[in-house]
């Protein structure tokens, strides 16, 4: 009678891992397919030639929508067209900054370099963490306290405009944005992320948030800025 | 622009507010991590250091 117990569990565990793997399948997918969808928003928006204002107004349209609707929404096929309609934000808000890098002399140099390199961290860390299986869920309190007083310190920098400070910021972002891949990744592969809406949005705020900040440190270091 | 810059900070304002809470039970509720896990969130960290340091030499 005993023996059939190891058997039920070596199923329900097979099942759980067979669920896992779809998650992270779907997250995959669907970032994938956001991430494009951003490139052709921020082109559009490149060709409009919207002005830099765009870039604000997008942002808090993006993260309002990705804050107060997209969790309503996160279990249903409607949270895919909500995914969509916030990155699709985000990456038109992108097109006014991408167009005054471009302007620059190595603008183009500068943009290819922080595409490239956002894309070796993501790889690389999620490489790490699929290929390590070490359950990072320890971080997530020490990241979203890092990440609000980077945030108190960005508010006091609209105003001092510091440029070291600026690139202070945007250095410690990529370190938490870093901090939350591996968060998030192994969240997903221990079973804590079920939902493929909600682990997508979260990954693509952590790339979009690199990309950004690398520009950003590029250009100056670069000086251009 | 000024007006900008306001708008700017009362949204990042906002979202300190929105993210307090969740950051209080993150604090709260994170399980320790011993100091063999910190040494495999730092290295990877420095490496990412120095892989930004390279592409800063390449602009």
């Amino acid at each position: 009678m005993n023996q059939n117990y190891p058997t039920i569990g070596r199923k329900s565990r097979t099942r759980a891992g067979i669920e896992i793997n779809k998650v992270l399948r779907n997250t995959y997918l669907l970032l994938s397919m956001t991430l494009l969808f951003s490139g052709f928003t921020a082109a559009l928006s490149m060709a409009m030639n919207m002005p830099p204002m765009t870039y604000l107004f997008s942002v808090i349209g993006g993260m309002v929508i990705a804050m107060f609707v997209l969790p309503r929404f996160a279990h249903s096929t409607a949270g895919i067209g909500i995914v969509f309609l916030v990155t699709g934000l985000l990456g038109f808000g992108l097109g006014p900054i991408l167009s005054m890098y471009a302007s620059l002399p190595n603008g183009g140099n500068i943009i290819m370099l922080s595409l490239g390199g956002t894309g070796v961290i993501f790889m690389g860390l999620s490489a790490y963490v699929l290929a390590t299986r070490k359950d990072f869920s320890f971080l997530g309190g020490f990241l979203m306290v890092g990440f609000l007083l980077v945030l108190v310190a960005a508010v006091a920098n609209i105003f001092l405009a510091i440029p070291a400070m600026s690139l202070m910021i945007s250095a410690v972002v990529i370190m938490l944005m870093s901090g939350f891949i591996l968060h998030d990744t192994s969240r997903i592969i221990h079973g804590g992320e079920t939902n493929y809406i909600l682990a997508t949005i979260g990954l693509y705020m952590t790339i979009f948030n690199i990309f950004i900040s690398l520009l950003q440190i590029l250009g100056i270091m670069g000086g251009d800025d | 622009m000024d007006w900008m810059k306001i708008v700017a900070a009362m949204a990042l304002i906002m979202f300190i507010i929105y993210l307090f809470p969740r950051a209080r039970h993150m604090m709260e509720n994170s399980p320790k991590g011993s100091s063999s896990d910190w040494m495999g969130f730092v290295i990877p960290i420095l490496i990412i250091v120095l892989f930004i340091a390279f592409l800063i030499q390449l602009v």
